[in-house]
């Protein structure tokens, strides 16, 4: 394909059918759909925070270039007009036809934007999709090549995802990136994606694959060790598949799932496993934390601070990973610890420890600051004295001295931390007030004007905000008193309830060892959860065996007898209608025999129904002494004796109702056990029974328990 | 080595009526004129295991294998036939035997196995990986259903579904998930815990259980003795103990071991550090171990290991456990997997024994078996088939694709196809079967002609 730039005025191929004769595209969603990173994407969108100094989307962007693609469209929702802007002054625009942005202000999902951009017209051929938050360093041709190859011979496989080792903990069940843990199956040969299940249902203990699944495959690869990059290949279908199918908003949730589950016109996704390359998305703060680190580390070369891969400030590395840029003033006694990065035009005063941290420009830090895992962006001030561990602290924050910022601490833009304040661990600090709910932020939205809400942020809040908070703020008299200190500005967020839960999952900072503890002893009665919720046995259980041995014919019985219960009370149904209705008895014949033959039941179960549906007719029809039950059975008996006789063609359904009356008499309705007798007689009188039966049924009786002969003895009388 | 062998050697299985009978158990049915048990019996004397005990169901049967081992295996192996009675189970069956299993590993085989598997090599991997259960897997057999080209996709589904699932690790040295009985025909349902520790399972459809299993003694009477509602080795103890595997409730190295010298432990200790030592893959360690995690020295879960041995593709394994397979695993014996019967084939690739007498213009084509002492008229034509011993057979007579059993008689003019004729059959002239099965001493009379039918005198 050669150079990106040379062939990147040829946008349009003069053979339209030769798909490998199309520029590469992309599709770069500069907007992740999410609440994960607020409050700080209140004010700035997701893509243009910087990593390591760099804002996100350059790392995306670097990574799409090297990658020969050759023309990008940036999706841009939340906050767009930043985004654009960015773009606009940035180096990306000087180069003709590479970047070009689309802009949408009601887009609330990935869903709503790929049917946008179908709209448009724009995509002619296999295209990249991937999130402006996303650090990489692969090669595509490789599982570009494989995807072209697997498409010509198979015009269903019109997706590629690409995967990386990853084991999330066995304790957390998180991906160091701080992702829930993902099962997926994959045909070993093939590498086709059978299964895919990313919100894991923490009380299931069990992953379920359709039994068809494994009729087709006579092999297949469950894994729990694979992370998603969300690096996906697609073909164009993937757009049009979008616009059929416009309820469907999550790339995974709907859109992978939808394909592997509903086998949609049997379309086909296949996964691309990388090995010694990098990549990784945000998602999260602790993915934020992780990359940082990566980059740091130097996984991600060449996007790595020493080396010029877009505009960024040429840093010098040095030893232990320390990254210097230049115009840094330190003071001698100042301690840089290993693997952070410093920002040009930063100062750090006296007796300052900082370590394993990313400090940004123009910051200004005190003396005795101790720093230790955390991100500092631009143009921050740290006063004397104080300590930050694991925290991120955005753009222009004033930290007076003393304060103190607890692990997984967070501040957002321009946020002054009075003095000697402690900020609480997790907690979230932000000029903005916390959305009462997740989307009404009807507030926020009075305050700035601004037009549209979306779920992830608010467009164009922070645009106006660079300049016009700090007056507004100002003029505020309440935060003289704030929530965070004297002489501090801003708010602390709550974390809800069942939110707590999530923090130390998804915070910068390290999961505690306590929370640790707590957690494998969680996993101990999952474990056990599991063991019983796979097959019934109880791993101690001695006592419970008779309830669960052999849990599936179990189930089968209790099919069988759902079957016969469901058909009794069909047929008992069917018999009232036609009492109360006085319908034919040919009719009622017509609709229980349809009956028998859904539920695929014999002659002898119709019988015993019918019958027992005679009988709890009387028994529901008033009566006051066990003689006036006797008349209703009579009456019930004598009309409906055709119904039944139909029903009992041989002894053997006469015996069966026989035995059903005697179950009865024993169980339901106890009221008939004195009669049994003299309605046995009646049923001989009108000929119903035949003296065969009932001798029959004596004589099968003869061996059993000495209880169930009680209405053999009642009857004996009748039997000689 | 110390292990003891069980051979489960059942007894009248209702699925191969009329082939078996209150005189032939299925222990003893024919596989090119050897009974069934002889094959397993042989593979461990092959293997140096010599101290078996055959479980036969139903005093009457163990009457009728006890003498026919003896005579055939003086010298050769210590066998006990051991009597349980009917519908125990497997499990059950161990059950009953359970006083007389004292070595520390036991190997349970199933007596209806036709296999060329080295059980010594099962043997190993289960001392080898110090595992409580080690499961024979082989592939499932190709020739397995023969019509199956034919059939339908609806019959695709139905036959898979006779097929275990089976999870293995990616070494494919444990088993991580099995299926047996009715699940295999229910969803696949994966316990997420085991997925996590070992991070990658393969699940494969296509492998047969071949019924033979190594276990560790000390677990298998744990679990025998407290799960005792446990009817199948399959369906009940080889789950439970997969599913448990990681959360252990078996006393591994408690009261039943300590029990035995303590010199002896820390021999086997010690042979089991040098094993180790050789084996590059156990020197690394198994999921079992990682999965107790950094954290999890505080207190202690107990694992233990479920492993496999698959046997390789090119070997033979079959298990006769229904008509078709009683046909198709004759066939197989004289014919592709012939180094399992014993003979040596002839020219003509077929085994006829020298005091068979041909009539003229007679032919025995490839692959067919012609017992001692039988006789056969002119014009006969004999192809992929059996047949027994002292058989006199007439003239014009067809056998394709059956298997004749001993002392039958076959009148002149009949037609045999794919069909079983048990001992002392008589087709009289002129029969014509075809899938038939015709049970020991029925007659059929000249001239009638059956198809799929199984024919057998009324049992009293």
């Amino acid at each position: 394909m050669g150079a990106p730039k040379k062939v990147a005025s040829a946008r349009v191929s003069e053979d339209p059918d030769d798909l490998a004769r199309n520029p590469l595209q992309a599709i770069l969603l500069a907007d992740s759909f999410t609440t994960k990173f607020r409050p700080i994407t209140l004010e700035r969108p997701k893509v243009l925070l910087p990593l390591v100094n760099v804002p996100m989307i350059n790392y995306t962007l670097a990574w799409l270039e090297s990658a020969e693609v050759e023309e990008v469209f940036v999706f841009c929702c939340a906050h767009s007009r930043q985004v654009i802007e960015y773009l606009q002054s940035s180096e990306w625009f000087t180069r003709p036809n590479f970047v070009s942005t689309i802009e949408s202000h009601n887009s609330i999902s990935a869903g709503d934007a790929l049917r946008l951009i179908y709209e448009r017209q724009v995509i002619h051929g296999d295209f990249v999709l991937i999130s402006g938050d996303t650090v990489s360093n692969m090669s595509l041709t490789c599982a570009l090549q494989e995807h072209r190859e697997r498409k010509k011979k198979d015009s269903n496989a019109i997706m590629t995802m690409v995967i990386k080792q990853s084991k999330a903990s066995m304790i957390t069940h998180q991906s160091r990136l701080g992702t829930d843990e993902l099962f997926m199956a994959i045909d070993p040969c093939t590498k086709q994606l059978l299964y895919y299940e990313d919100k894991v249902d923490k009380l299931k203990g069990t992953i379920s694959l359709d039994k068809m699944l494994l009729a087709d495959n006579p092999s297949i690869c469950l894994h729990s060790d694979k992370q998603d990059c969300y690096i996906d290949i697609c073909s164009p279908e993937v757009l049009s598949l979008f616009t059929d199918n416009f309820d469907y908003q999550h790339l995974r949730r709907h859109f992978v799932k939808g394909l592997l589950v509903d086998d949609i016109m049997g379309y086909k996704i296949f996964t691309h496993e990388i090995h010694s390359s990098y990549a990784a998305r945000i998602d999260n703060f602790r993915s934020y934390d992780t990359v940082s680190k990566d980059i740091i580390q130097r996984w991600t070369y060449p996007f790595v601070p020493d080396v010029k891969f877009c505009q960024n400030n040429t840093t010098m590395l040095e030893r232990q990973g320390m990254y210097r840029a230049s115009e840094v003033s330190l003071s001698r006694s100042a301690e840089i610890g290993p693997f952070t990065v410093i920002g040009t035009g930063t100062k750090i005063g006296n007796n300052t420890k900082i370590s394993y941290s990313v400090i940004g420009e123009g910051c200004t830090i005190g003396s005795n600051v101790l720093i230790e895992g955390s991100y500092v962006w631009n143009n921050v001030t740290i006063e004397d004295a104080c300590e930050l561990r694991r925290a991120i602290v955005c753009d222009g924050v004033m930290m007076k001295s003393r304060a103190v910022l607890k692990p997984g601490a967070v501040l957002s833009f321009k946020v002054v931390i009075g003095q000697q304040f402690f900020v609480p661990a997790y907690s979230k600090v932000s000029l903005y007030q916390q959305p009462i709910k997740q989307d009404s932020d009807e507030e926020l939205e009075a305050d700035n004007s601004s037009g549209t809400v979306e779920l992830s942020s608010i467009t164009g809040t922070a645009d106006k905000l660079n300049g016009e908070v700090t007056s507004e703020v100002s003029e505020t008299p309440h935060w003289s008193t704030s929530e965070v200190g004297t002489g501090g500005l801003g708010y602390i967020w709550s974390i809800s309830e069942g939110g707590l839960e999530e923090e130390w999952r998804h915070s910068v900072a390290p999961i505690p060892t306590d929370k640790i503890a707590e957690v494998t002893q969680a996993i101990d009665d999952d474990l056990e959860l599991s063991t019983q919720d796979c097959n019934g046995l109880s791993p101690s259980g001695d006592l419970k065996f008779d309830s669960n041995i052999n849990d599936s014919e179990d189930d089968d019985n209790e099919d069988s007898r759902d079957d016969s219960i469901y058909f009794e009370k069909e047929v008992e149904a069917t018999f009232l209608r036609a009492v109360h209705e006085n319908i034919e008895i040919n009719d009622v014949v017509l609709e229980i025999n349809s009956l028998r033959l859904s539920y695929n039941m014999t002659a002898a179960d119709c019988s015993g129904a019918v019958f027992y549906s005679m009988v709890k007719l009387a028994l529901e029809t008033p009566h006051s002494s066990e003689g006036e039950l006797l008349n209703n059975a009579k009456t019930v008996i004598t009309t409906w004796r055709e119904l039944l006789k139909f029903y009992l063609p041989e002894t053997d359904e006469e015996i069966e109702v026989i035995l059903k009356f005697e179950e009865m008499c024993l169980e339901s309705t106890k009221e008939f056990s004195s009669l049994f007798s003299r309605i046995l007689f009646l049923l001989y009188d009108k000929e119903i029974l035949q003296e065969e039966a009932i001798l029959k049924w004596a004589d099968e009786k003869e061996g059993a328990d000495e209880s169930d002969k009680v209405f053999v003895r009642q009857s004996e009388e009748l039997i000689q | 080595m110390d292990f003891q062998v069980v051979v489960l050697a059942g007894g009248n299985s209702k699925k191969l009526v009329p082939l078996v009978s209150k005189e032939v158990p299925k222990a003893l049915l024919p596989v090119a004129n050897r009974p069934v048990l002889s094959y397993v019996l042989e593979q461990l004397e092959a293997s140096n295991l010599k101290d078996v005990i055959v479980v036969v169901e139903g005093q009457e049967s163990a009457l009728l294998v006890g003498p026919w081992i003896s005579s055939a295996y003086v010298d050769r192996l210590h066998v006990e036939v051991a009597a349980v009675p009917e519908d125990v189970g497997t499990a059950g069956a161990l059950r009953a035997i359970a006083p007389h299993l004292t070595a520390k590993d036991i190997l349970v085989v199933s007596g209806d196995l036709v296999s060329d598997v080295p059980i010594g090599a099962v043997a190993a991997a289960h001392r080898r990986n110090d595992a409580v259960l080690t499961a024979m897997l082989c592939s499932s057999p190709v020739s397995g259903p023969s019509d199956s080209g034919s059939s339908s996709g609806k019959d695709k589904t139905k036959k898979s579904g006779h097929y275990n699932i089976i999870g293995l690790d990616p070494s494919k040295q444990f088993l991580l998930y099995i299926a047996a009985g009715a699940d295999v025909e229910k969803d696949t349902r994966i316990q997420k815990s085991i997925l996590r520790s070992v991070g990658q399972m393969e699940i494969r459809s296509d492998l047969m259980d071949a019924h033979m299993y190594a276990f560790k003694r000390s677990v298998l009477q744990q679990v025998l003795d407290r799960k005792d509602m446990f009817l199948s080795l399959k369906q009940d103890v080889l789950p439970y103990l997969v599913r448990s595997q990681l959360k252990s409730e078996i006393l591994l190295n408690g009261a039943t071991q300590a029990e035995e010298s303590g010199n002896e432990k820390a021999n086997s200790q010690k042979n089991h550090v040098l094993l180790s030592e050789i084996l590059a893959n156990a020197s690394l360690p198994s999921f079992h171990e990682l999965a107790l995690g950094p954290y999890g020295s505080g207190h202690v879960r107990r694992t233990h290991k479920c492993c496999v041995y698959i046997a390789s593709g090119s070997k033979y394994c079959a298990r006769l456990n229904s008509i078709q397979a009683f046909m198709d695993i004759n066939r197989d014996v004289i014919g592709e997997a012939n180094r399992l019967s014993g003979y040596s084939l002839s020219a003509h690739n077929n085994i006829i024994h020298p005091s068979a007498e041909l009539g003229s213009k007679t032919t025995v084509g490839p692959h067919c078996m012609l017992g001692e002492g039988s006789q056969m008229g002119d014009k006969c034509s004999v192809k992929r088939s059996v047949i027994g011993r002292h058989c006199r057979i007439g003239s014009n007579v067809k056998v394709v694709n059956s298997v004749v059993m001993n002392h039958v008689t076959i009148g002149d003019g009949c037609s045999v196809q794919g069909s079983v004729i048990c001992s002392n059959g008589q087709l009289q002239e002129r029969a014509i079967l075809r899938d038939c099965q015709v049970g020991a001493g029925f007659v059929v009379t000249a001239g009638s002609e059956y198809k799929g039918e199984s024919l057998a005198r009324k049992e009293k």
